[in-house]
C-alpha cells in the first residue's frame, strides 16, 4: 500500500510523520512511502534524505493526497492554506488516515472524516497500556513537551539554575515547583534537576511519589486522605477539601518558588485552575510560570494561549506547540511512534494494514472504522493506574492446572500415609538389630533436613564439596575390611581406601580454598 | 583401642560433623565447619585404623598416602570454572567405593549371621552395591556432560520411560533371586548382572537430562553418594556410617529440591529427563528487533547510572570473565555507584557456582544477593548487566503460561530502566526457548564473547 506523508500545513508547526529512519524501516515492511517536497524542511530533514531511503518526493500536496491509501500526518485536517481546500477532501474514499484527531473536540472534523469512508486512526486515543507504550505518541510528545517548559522557562528567567558559590558572591540555586506529576512533568523534573535547580513536584496520585523521588525531587505531600488516582493513568477531579487544602500548598510554595511548570489535566474536562491571579502576585519578581496546559484553557488564571505575557513582573509562557519547537526530536519519536503502530497494523509485513478490532490497541486507536464512527472505544481491561492488580494477575497467570488423580483432601496425608506404611512394613519384618541403626538412620535424616535448611545458598557449592569429603567417610568400610580374609577383599578394600581417601583430601581442601575466597 | 572407645570416636565424629555442616550457614562460620569436618574424618579414620578389627596396616597406609595426595593435588589444581566437574567425578568415586566395599563384604564369609537377619544383611549389601553403581556410572556421565566431553543435549530413547522401568523391574527380580542364592552361600552372578543394570541405569537417566537441568542432576548424585554411604552403614552395622550417609543423602535431597523449585520443575520431569514435555500449548514464539549497542555506550551508560546491577549466568563462567567483572565492579563501586549482583539459584551447573566464581574474583560476598532478596527492587536499578544468563532472566516464564519455562521464578530485570544483555549470539537457552526480555524497548543488546567485551567496557570506562 501507499503511504503519503504530506508538510503540516498548520501555523508554526515543524514536525513531520515520518523520518528517513523510520520511513527505511517502514519500507522493509513491505509499504511504498511518498514524501511531499519540503516536508521535513522545518525538522531539518531534506528531501534528499528521504530519497536515499528509498521515498518517493512528489512536488504537489494534491497529488500526494489522492495517490496515497494511507496518510501520516501530526495535526488533525485543516483547511489547507494555499490550496484553499479542506485536506479531508483531498484525502481519497475509503482511504486510511493516521494522525492526531482529538474526536471529543472536532466532532464536525469526525463527520467529514466518516463521509469520505475512511479508517482514522487516532494517535491521541491509542489505549495507556504497557503493550502500547512504543507506540503512545502522547507521552512520547509529553516527554519532549516537559523538557522544553524547562528550557523556555530558563530563558526567560534572569538567573543561573544551578547554585555556585564564585569569587564574585553566591548564587542560590533556583527553585522549581512542578505540579503534575505525568509524563510531561516528569521529564520537566528531571531536566530542571540535570540543570542543577531544587525541585519540588505535587501530584493528586500518590503511586507517583516514588517515581519523583526516584528523580531526587522533593513530593510535595498534602496532609489529606484522598486518591487521586482515575483510569488509564489519569488523574480526576478532587473534591472540595481537596482543592483547598491543595490551593493553600500553592499559594504558600509560590511565594518561595522561582519556576511553576503546571501539567494538570483531567481528561475531557477544562484545565483546573491551580495558579490564581492572587499567587502570581505574591511570586517573586523575575519568576516564570511555564503552563502545558494552555491548550485546555490552562492551569494559571493569567495564561494566555500561545503567547508569553508579562503580568505583575512575572513571565507566563503559554505555549502550546512546544514539541513542535524541537521539531527535529519529537519528529523522530513521533515517527517511530507511527511506524510501531504500523508494524502491528501489517503483521504480515507485506505491506497492506489489517485494522484488527480483536486487538486491543489498534481498536482503541481506531476512531473510525471504513465510514463508522467506532469511537469512543469500550474501557480498557488494564489500567495503568492499577499496578497491583496486573501484578497479581501475572503473579497468577503461569501457575498452571496440573492434573491430579488424587483428590486435594486426601493429598496433604499421602506423604504421612505413605511413610505409616513403609515403617510398618519394615518394622513387621526386621530383626531387632536393624531396628537400633534404622532408628538412627532416621534421626539422622532429620538432623540432616534441619540444619542443611539453614545454608546460606551462596554456600550451596562448598556445601557440596563438604559433604562430597564426608561421604568419603566410606573409607571406614573399607578399613575393617582390608584386613579380612582373601587377597581379592584385600584388593578391593584397598582400591576403596584409595577412592575414598581421594575423596577425603581433595573434598576438604577444597572447600578450604573455596571458602578462603569469600570475603567481604 | 577398645570397642567402645572406637564407638566414643564415632560419635565425636558424628557430632563433629553435624557440626560442620551447621557451620555453612554463614559465611563467617564456614571456614570453622570445614576444620570441623577435617577433624571428624582424623577422628573416625585413626579410631578405626587403631581399632582390634584391623591388623594389616601396609596396603591401609599405602593406600590412604597415594589417595590423599591425588586428592591434594587435584583440589589444588582445580579451576573454579571447573568446580562442577570436580564435584561430579568424586560423587562418582564414592559411588565406585561403595559398589567396592560392597563387594568386598560379600566375600567376606566370615559373618555369623543367619536367618532373617543375613537375608537383611544381603539385602543391605545388594541395595548398597545398586546404589553405589548408579551413583558412579550416573556421576561419570555428569562429570562428561558439564567437562564438556559428552554433548550436553538430552538424548531421548524412544520408550525411555518403559526402559527404566523394565530396568527397576529387573533390577527386583534379580534381587529375590539374589537372595534366594545366598542362602546357598552363592549368588556372585546375579550380584555382577544387577551392577551391569545398575551402571547402564545410571548413564541413561544422566545421559537424559538436559544441560540446565545439571544442577539438580549434580545434586541429586550428591544426594544418592550419601544414601550408598548409609546404605554401606547398614551393611557394615556401623553407625557412624549411617548417620554420615544420612546427612549427606538428605543435604543432596535438599538441594536438589531447592533447584527444582527455582525452576518450577517436578523432581520426577527433571529426572525423567527431557525438556518441555508438559506444556499443553504453543508457546508464543518471540519477534521484534534487538537493539544492540557498543561497548563504549555501555561505559556511557554505567557512567550515568547510579544503581547497577549485575546477573552472572553460565556465559560468565564459560568466559572466565569473573575477573573482569570484579574489576569493572571495583572501578563503579570507586566513582561511588551502588552495584550490586543478583544470583538466580540455577544460574550455572550446579547450586552455588556463581557464588563461588564472584568469591574467586574477590567480589566481596556482601554485594551478592539471592533472587529472592533482590527481585522486588529491580524497579530501582538504572542498570542491569546481564552476563551470558538467558533463561534465569526469560519474562515469559511469568507472563506465558505455555512456556516450557511458564511459573519459573526469574530475575526480573526488565523491571529497570534498562538491561543490557550480553551474549555471543541470538541463539536460545538451554531450555530452547526464545527469550522476549531480548527485544523489549529498554534492552540492549551487547554481542561478543563476554569477557572480550567487558574487557572494552572496562577499557572504555577507565578511558
Amino acid at each position: 500500500m501507499k503511504i503519503g506523508v504530506p508538510k503540516e500545513i498548520h501555523e508554526g508547526e515543524k514536525r513531520v510523520a515520518a523520518t528517513p529512519e523510520a520511513a527505511e524501516k517502514i519500507i522493509k515492511l513491505g509499504f511504498d512511502i511518498s514524501i511531499e517536497s519540503g516536508a521535513g524542511d522545518a525538522a531539518d530533514i531534506s528531501d534528499a534524505a528521504y530519497k536515499a531511503v528509498g521515498c518517493k518526493i512528489v512536488k504537489s500536496a494534491k497529488t500526494l493526497w489522492s495517490q496515497a491509501d494511507i496518510v501520516m500526518k501530526v495535526r488533525p485536517p485543516a483547511q489547507h492554506p494555499k490550496l484553499a481546500v479542506e485536506e479531508v477532501e483531498l484525502l481519497s474514499k475509503g482511504a486510511t488516515l493516521i494522525s492526531f484527531i482529538w474526536p471529543a473536540q472536532n466532532e464536525g472534523l469526525m463527520q467529514q472524516l466518516a463521509a469520505k469512508n475512511a479508517t482514522v486512526l487516532a494517535m491521541d486515543s491509542v489505549p495507556r497500556m504497557s503493550r502500547a507504550q512504543k507506540l503512545d505518541a502522547l507521552s512520547s510528545m509529553a516527554n519532549i513537551a516537559g523538557y522544553r517548559a524547562i528550557i523556555e522557562a530558563a530563558q526567560h528567567f534572569g538567573r543561573f539554575f544551578t547554585g555556585q558559590i564564585t569569587a564574585a558572591g553566591k548564587i542560590p540555586p533556583a527553585k522549581v515547583l512542578v505540579i503534575g506529576a505525568g509524563v510531561a512533568g516528569l521529564a520537566a523534573i528531571g531536566t530542571a534537576k540535570g540543570m542543577g535547580a531544587i525541585v519540588r513536584a505535587f501530584d493528586t496520585r500518590p503511586e507517583v511519589k516514588e517515581q519523583i523521588e526516584s528523580m531526587d525531587a522533593e513530593f510535595l505531600m498534602l496532609d489529606f486522605k484522598e486518591e487521586g488516582s482515575g483510569t488509564g493513568g489519569y488523574a480526576k477531579t478532587m473534591s472540595k477539601e481537596f482543592i483547598e487544602a491543595e490551593m493553600a500548598l500553592f499559594a504558600q510554595q509560590a511565594q518561595e518558588v522561582d519556576i511553576i511548570v503546571t501539567t494538570a489535566l483531567i481528561p475531557g474536562k477544562p484545565a483546573p485552575k491551580l495558579i490564581t491571579k492572587a499567587m502570581v502576585q505574591s511570586m517573586k519578581p523575575g519568576s516564570v510560570v511555564v503552563d502545558l496546559a494552555a491548550e485546555q484553557g490552562g492551569n494559571c488564571e493569567l495564561t494566555e494561549k500561545d503567547q508569553v505575557v508579562v503580568k505583575h513582573g512575572v513571565t507566563i509562557i503559554g505555549y502550546t506547540n512546544l514539541p513542535s519547537r524541537l521539531a527535529n526530536q519529537s519528529s523522530q519519536l513521533y515517527a517511530t511512534n507511527l511506524r510501531h503502530l504500523l508494524t502491528d497494523l501489517c503483521p504480515e509485513k507485506n505491506g497492506v494494514i489489517n485494522v484488527n478490532m480483536e486487538d486491543e490497541v489498534i481498536r482503541g486507536a481506531t476512531v473510525i472504522k471504513e465510514g463508522k464512527i467506532t469511537w469512543p472505544p469500550p474501557p480498557p481491561k488494564l489500567s495503568a493506574a492499577t499496578p497491583t492488580q496486573t501484578a497479581a494477575a501475572t503473579a497468577n497467570a503461569p501457575i498452571k492446572v496440573k492434573k491430579s488423580y488424587i483428590p486435594a483432601v486426601v493429598k496433604p496425608f499421602m506423604p504421612l500415609v505413605l511413610g505409616g506404611l513403609a515403617l510398618y512394613f519394615v518394622g513387621s519384618g526386621a530383626p531387632a538389630s536393624f531396628m537400633s541403626h534404622f532408628t538412627v538412620f532416621v534421626l539422622a535424616c532429620f538432623i540432616g533436613y534441619q540444619v542443611i535448611w539453614n545454608v546460606s545458598p551462596s554456600l550451596h557449592t562448598p556445601l557440596m564439596s563438604v559433604t562430597n569429603a564426608i561421604s568419603g567417610i566410606i573409607v571406614i568400610g573399607a578399613l575393617v575390611q582390608v584386613s579380612g580374609k582373601g587377597f581379592m577383599i584385600t584388593v578391593l578394600a584397598g582400591l576403596a581406601i584409595l577412592i575414598a581417601s581421594i575423596n577425603i583430601a581433595g573434598g576438604f581442601l577444597v572447600t578450604r580454598r573455596m571458602l578462603e575466597m569469600f570475603r567481604k | 583401642m577398645t570397642n567402645s572407645l572406637v564407638t566414643m570416636s564415632y560419635i565425636a565424629a558424628t557430632v563433629l560433623f553435624i557440626l560442620s555442616l551447621s557451620g555453612l550457614s554463614h559465611q563467617e562460620t564456614a571456614r570453622k565447619g570445614n576444620y570441623y569436618g577435617m577433624l571428624g574424618m582424623a577422628i573416625a579414620i585413626i579410631a578405626t585404623t587403631l581399632s582390634p578389627s584391623v591388623n594389616s596396616y601396609i596396603v591401609l597406609i599405602l593406600a590412604l598416602l597415594i589417595g590423599g595426595f591425588i586428592g591434594s593435588k587435584a583440589a589444588i589444581k582445580v579451576e573454579m570454572t571447573q568446580m562442577p566437574e570436580l564435584v561430579a567425578i568424586m560423587h562418582s568415586l564414592v559411588g565406585m567405593a561403595a559398589v567396592l566395599v560392597g563387594y568386598a563384604n560379600f566375600m567376606d564369609g566370615s559373618s555369623t549371621l543367619s536367618g532373617a537377619e543375613k537375608s537383611i544383611h544381603e539385602g543391605e549389601i545388594y541395595i548398597g552395591v545398586l546404589i553405589g553403581a548408579i551413583t558412579f556410572s550416573g556421576s561419570v556421565i555428569a562429570f562428561g556432560k558439564l567437562s564438556g566431553k559428552i554433548d550436553g543435549k538430552p538424548l531421548l530413547l524412544p520408550a525411555r520411560h518403559w526402559l527404566n522401568l523394565a530396568l527397576l523391574i529387573l533390577t527386583v527380580l534379580l534381587g529375590r533371586w539374589f537372595l534366594h542364592q545366598a542362602e546357598a552361600d552363592g549368588g556372585t552372578f546375579p550380584l555382577l548382572l544387577m551392577t551391569i543394570i545398575a551402571l547402564a541405569f545410571g548413564v541413561h537417566m544422566v545421559m537424559a537430562i538436559g544441560g540446565a537441568d545439571m544442577p539438580v542432576v549434580v545434586s541429586m548424585l550428591n544426594s544418592y553418594s550419601g544414601w550408598a554411604a548409609a546404605a554401606t552403614g547398614f551393611m557394615l552395622s556401623n553407625d557412624l556410617l549411617i548417620v554420615t550417609g544420612a546427612l549427606v543423602g538428605s543435604s543432596g535431597a535438599i538441594l536438589s529440591y531447592i533447584m527444582c523449585r527455582a525452576m518450577n520443575r517436578n523432581f520426577i520431569s527433571v529426572i525423567a529427563g527431557g525438556f518441555g514435555t508438559g506444556s499443553s500449548g504453543e508457546a508464543a514464539v518471540v519477534e521484534g528487533d534487538v537493539t544492540p549497542i557498543s561497548a563504549e555506550e555501555t561505559a556511557q551508560l554505567l557512567h550515568a547510572s547510579k544503581n547497577i546491577m549485575i546477573i552472572p549466568g553460565y556465559g560468565m563462567a564459560v568466559a572466565q570473565a569473573q575477573h573482569t567483572v570484579n574489576e569493572i565492579t571495583k572501578l563503579l563501586r570507586e566513582k561511588g555507584k551502588k552495584v550490586r549482583f543478583g544470583i538466580h539459584p540455577v544460574a550455572g551447573r550446579m547450586p552455588g557456582h556463581m557464588n563461588v566464581l564472584l568469591a574467586e574474583a574477590k567480589v566481596p560476598y556482601d554485594i551478592v544477593f539471592e533472587m529472592e532478596e533482590i527481585n522486588e527492587d529491580f524497579p530501582n536499578v538504572d542498570v542491569t548487566l546481564v552476563i551470558g544468563a538467558n533463561d534465569i532472566v526469560n519474562p515469559s516464564a511469568l507472563s506465558d503460561p505455555n512456556s516450557p519455562i511458564a511459573g519459573m521464578p526469574v530475575l526480573e530485570c526488565w523491571k529497570g530502566e534498562t538491561t543490557i544483555a550480553m551474549k555471543r549470539s541470538m541463539a536460545s537457552g538451554y531450555a530452547g526457548v526464545g527469550n522476549p526480555l531480548f527485544v523489549l524497548e529498554n534492552t540492549r543488546m551487547l554481542f561478543g564473547d563476554a569477557n572480550d567485551t567487558l574487557q572494552a567496557v572496562l577499557k572504555a570506562l577507565k578511558g
